[in-house]
């Protein structure tokens, strides 16, 4: 038993479950009377649905009953929402069209359900969906996000004209179009950021448990924020008032964001389990996650950059159009806005930034948060444009990046953000260290004797994290508060539970969150249990994503041990009869500052407890809630260097390095903030080098496998180089900036730019597979 | 349906299955052995990766009734109760897990990989041997740290008993 504290490599104590194969996830809860569901989904882009007819599947073996959208309406189950409102240039609300959780009389992408079959076994159920007639008016369909704003493109909603979801805006379009005009030089370039499938290896998964007797809802799902989802299912689809429905979110195999959204499956089969009067259970296969999970990025932006004489940013002028798919999910509008256009400044000093964003309707699966979540977007496209642009004028790529370097703080940005603490050159410097910058061109020359191309690319990105001030994202559109909650209960024995509204599907809580309080405690980690994911048990939360757990989630705990400690102190003070002022809590024990006086931490909690002698009018217990609410964003910054070596013959990159060099404030657990980095960087290479969603000009889904989508596999990378340069994020009482979504944000560019400096061109975008590098090397084939 | 028997982690165990079911359902719904996971529809992806008679197999890639009378182990029997595996214990200890989903597998797949390849081991030979399962959340950089780390360990153990 040791005490580890912040800053300490602790091992993780939720990895023996794991390893032992005692994790528990939703897939692996079974409950007496529990039967299967299999989802019929559309096989078409587009089209009316004329009819159903469940009449065979309802009597094939084991089937317990088939439903459809009708009588999901009818039972009036609502429809999916997007909880963030965005409001167009001309001041008109975004324009929503219905999502039915079951499709009603219209499919919009190949996957979109519209029945749900019921039955003894899986096997069972898939076999009558497969018998379940559905007789469709097939209708045009359109899946480019360019395509679908063109005049003659197929109508997806009625509610949207031209598919065109909202036409927004930010920042200062005079005052941008004036600088471009009198600018020394302007890069121009056109930015893809290809479509992704955040693919979590734990498939998404839920199970309905309809209690008749209480008329309670039970719900396992694999979700990243279960409290938000009871909140939704309750408030906007009438599955039944919150205080009727629980939802727990056990261990969860990843999301990385495809779990943030409230899906069509997890409202079903509560309503199915109340129709049918049994548990029902319903586990993705793969297929169905590229199918129905919502995808990442998908962006066509145009870009204008301009600089005066001194190689200085006078401007940026960003368009960019992004696809939403067939419906908004439950955040996607803030992807490409908020999360996106605010923070194209990057770790520049820039005088004037307009973008313009149009989000377009498409017939395919719904676009909303993967890893990064719009910051992946904006640094992909500025780290782009910087290193054309340092090409064009002729400069080094760190000098361009240098000359433009924000280095005062505060700093307000023209496009909403106040960055309050960094070292942009702190890490530019240690990367190219790292990477041996100076070294590169002698390397070039032993690759070029070998027949090789060697090419070598920075990216400097920033993120905007610990999303978010209540206050400030309720002006600006979102439907929620994005503050944390915690409870500090200690035990009678002074053993101690933590229940807290952050997720961990990966990220260790269950050993960062320990540290903090073994730290500030001096107990030993093994006495301190954190609890999540039960809605049961943790009374109200706003989950994980947005790399906010550490920044706004552990923030929480800290004010709720505040208040612990502070009553603890009081009681320790009464029973040493010492001032309350002069007590110290260190190591396990409570004591009177400056003599030898002390009291054990358990000795206060059994005082608490037995009530026995307490300072008059105190109440018995030592148990503390506290919500969080933070004062600004938090901005982890760095730079990340590839260094490639193409072989011209075949096209295939060999990663020979890749650096990473990131400021992320404080850190909890250097072990755990590295891991976070490897597996973001992965993803980030992934989407550099491998994966694409790609689906066919009749919206099929060409991508549905791992034989298809190319994930990144261990003999795909390469080792990584890490280091840190942090400077304390001042926002927050930890000085935590968060780790999460770094990796994800600033690999893509530095291996691109890597990539087309070994090519000796720009024509090239993402995912650099060999035959397109190979024929960016042979421009004549 | 079908009666399979199988000795799974040293115990004789049986159940009826229909013909089509695969070896990894049989496992984790048939025997509530839920350590083996399922990840992908194509065999792609080695969350499920068990032992069989000595031998690391995909089981999503064999039907339970192919695998009747074979013995089995799977990630719950690898080490004593309570005890770790030194392959488990060096991702523990070199964190190769996060989530813990394809961990079993992997796990499963690197005692496989030691092994056959056990003292020989290359981080490309490593990366190599994990061609066949996927992992979304470590970058694969401290599970082939790990594998090393165990490889090394287990080597060690080797030379120390002979």
């Amino acid at each position: 038993m040791g005490v580890e504290g912040i800053g300490a490599r602790v091992t993780r104590k939720e990895d023996k479950r794991f390893l032992t194969g005692k994790g528990r996830y939703t897939d692996d809860m079974t409950v007496p009377g529990m039967k299967y569901a299999y989802f019929v989904r559309s096989p078409y882009a587009h089209a009316k649905i004329r009819n159903i007819d469940a009449t065979a599947a309802k009597a094939m073996p084991g089937v317990i009953d088939v439903l459809d959208g009708k009588q999901l309406q009818a039972d009036g189950i609502g429809n999916l929402i997007c909880g963030w409102m965005i409001h167009s240039k001309d001041g008109t609300p975004m324009k929503m069209g219905a999502w039915h959780p079951l499709a009603v009389d219209t499919v919009r992408y190949v996957g979109d359900a519209i029945a749900i079959v019921v039955a003894d076994s899986s096997g069972e159920a898939r076999d009558a969906a497969e018998a379940v007639v559905v007789d469709y008016e097939q209708l045009p369909a359109v899946v480019e996000a360019v395509a679908a704003l063109a005049s003659g493109a197929p109508q997806i909603h009625p509610e949207a004209p031209g598919n065109l979801i909202f036409d927004w805006q930010i920042g200062e379009p005079d005052a941008v179009d004036k600088a471009i005009a009198t600018a020394a030089h302007v890069t121009e370039i056109e930015i893809l950021n290809n479509r992704l499938s955040p693919n979590p290896m734990e498939p998404r998964a839920t199970l309905g448990i309809y209690d008749t007797a209480e008329d309670h809802y039970t719900c396992y799902t694999t979700s990243q924020n279960p409290h938000v989802a009871r909140l939704v299912m309750s408030a906007f689809y009438n599955v039944a008032p919150e205080n009727k429905l629980r939802v727990i979110a056990p261990d969860v195999g990843g999301g990385f964001g495809s779990k943030i959204y409230i899906y069509p499956e997890e409202i079903i089969c509560l309503w199915a389990s109340k129709k049918t009067g049994v548990p029902v259970k319903w586990t993705s296969d793969r297929t169905e996650a590229f199918l129905t999970d919502a995808h990442g990025r998908d962006h066509v932006s145009k870009v204008k950059m301009a600089f005066d004489a001194n190689n200085r940013i006078t401007a940026l002028k960003v368009d960019t159009i992004a696809n939403l798919g067939a419906y908004m999910s439950l955040f996607s509008s803030a992807v490409p806005t908020y999360l996106y256009a605010t923070l194209l400044s990057g770790q520049y000093d820039i005088p004037a930034i307009h973008a313009n964003v149009r989000t377009v309707y498409t017939n395919t699966v719904p676009v909303d948060a993967y890893r990064g979540a719009g910051r992946p977007e904006a640094t992909y496209l500025l780290e782009r444009t910087m290193e054309t642009a340092a090409r064009e004028l002729g400069v080094s790529p760190a000098e361009l990046r240098r000359a433009n370097f924000i280095r005062t703080f505060p700093h307000q940005t023209p496009v909403i953000m106040n960055y309050d603490a960094g070292d942009y050159e702190a890490s530019l410097n240690a990367a190219m260290q790292a990477a041996d910058w100076a070294g590169f061109a002698a390397r070039r020359s032993q690759s070029e004797a070998k027949g090789k191309k060697r090419g070598i690319g920075m990216s400097c990105y920033i993120e905007a994290c610990g999303i978010a001030p209540s206050a400030a994202v309720g002006s600006l559109g979102a439907g929620v508060g994005l503050w944390e909650s915690a409870e500090v209960r200690v035990n009678a024995v002074g053993t101690i539970e933590v229940l807290t509204g952050s997720h961990s599907h990966g990220q260790g809580h269950e050993t960062t969150f320990a540290q903090l309080v073994a730290g500030r405690l001096g107990v030993p980690i093994e006495s301190i249990n954190i609890v999540h994911g039960d809605t049961d048990k943790v009374q109200m939360g706003m989950g994980t994503y947005g790399s906010r757990s550490g920044a706004v989630g552990m923030s929480a705990v800290v004010k709720a041990l505040d208040k612990v400690e502070a009553k603890a102190k009081k009681i320790a003070a009464h029973l040493m009869e010492a001032s309350e002022e002069d007590i110290v809590i260190e190591n396990g024990e409570l004591k009177v500052a400056g003599t030898d006086k002390s009291v054990p931490w358990f000795q206060v909690a059994l005082a608490s407890y037995t009530a026995h002698n307490l300072p008059s009018g105190m109440e018995p217990g030592l148990k503390e809630t506290a919500f969080y609410d933070p004062s600004n964003f938090t901005f982890p910054a760095g730079c990340y260097i590839a260094e490639v070596e193409i072989d011209p013959d075949t096209g295939e990159t060999d990663i020979v390095q890749f650096v990473a060099a990131d400021d992320f404030g404080n850190i909890i657990n250097p072990m755990i903030v590295e891991g976070q980095v490897h597996g973001g960087i992965a993803q980030g290479i992934g989407q550099a080098l491998l994966e694409s969603v790609q689906y066919d000009e009749n919206g099929q889904l060409l991508t549905a496998s791992y034989m298809d989508y190319a994930m990144p596999r261990a003999d795909d990378l390469p080792s990584f180089k890490l280091s840190h340069q942090n400077t304390p994020c001042p926002g927050n009482p930890l000085g935590i900036k968060g780790c999460g979504e770094a990796g994800a944000i600033g690999s893509p560019p530095a291996l691109i730019n890597a990539i087309t400096d070994a090519i000796g061109h720009n024509k090239l975008t993402m995912p650099a597979t060999p035959m397109k590098v190979w024929q960016a090397l042979h421009p004549a084939h | 349906m079908t009666k399979v028997t199988l000795t799974v982690n040293g115990r004789a165990m049986s159940g009826e299955c229909e013909d089509r079911t695969l070896l990894v359902h049989f496992i984790r719904e048939k025997l509530g052995l839920t350590g083996t996971h399922v990840g992908c529809d194509t065999t792609q992806c080695g969350a499920c990766v068990v032992h069989m008679d000595g031998h690391s197999v995909k089981s999503c890639s064999i039907l339970a009734v192919q695998a009747s009378g074979s013995t089995i182990t799977t990630i719950e029997g690898l080490a004593g109760q309570g005890e770790l595996h030194p392959v488990q214990a060096a991702f523990k200890e070199h964190h190769g897990l996060q989530c813990g989903f394809c961990t079993p597998g992997m796990v499963m797949t690197a005692v496989d990989l030691i092994n056959r390849e056990g003292g020989t081991l290359t981080e490309e030979t490593v990366r190599a041997g994990l061609e066949g399962n996927i992992c979304r959340c470590t970058g694969y950089h401290n599970i082939v740290k790990a594998i090393l780390a165990a490889d090394a360990e287990m080597a060690g153990s080797r030379q120390a008993a002979e």
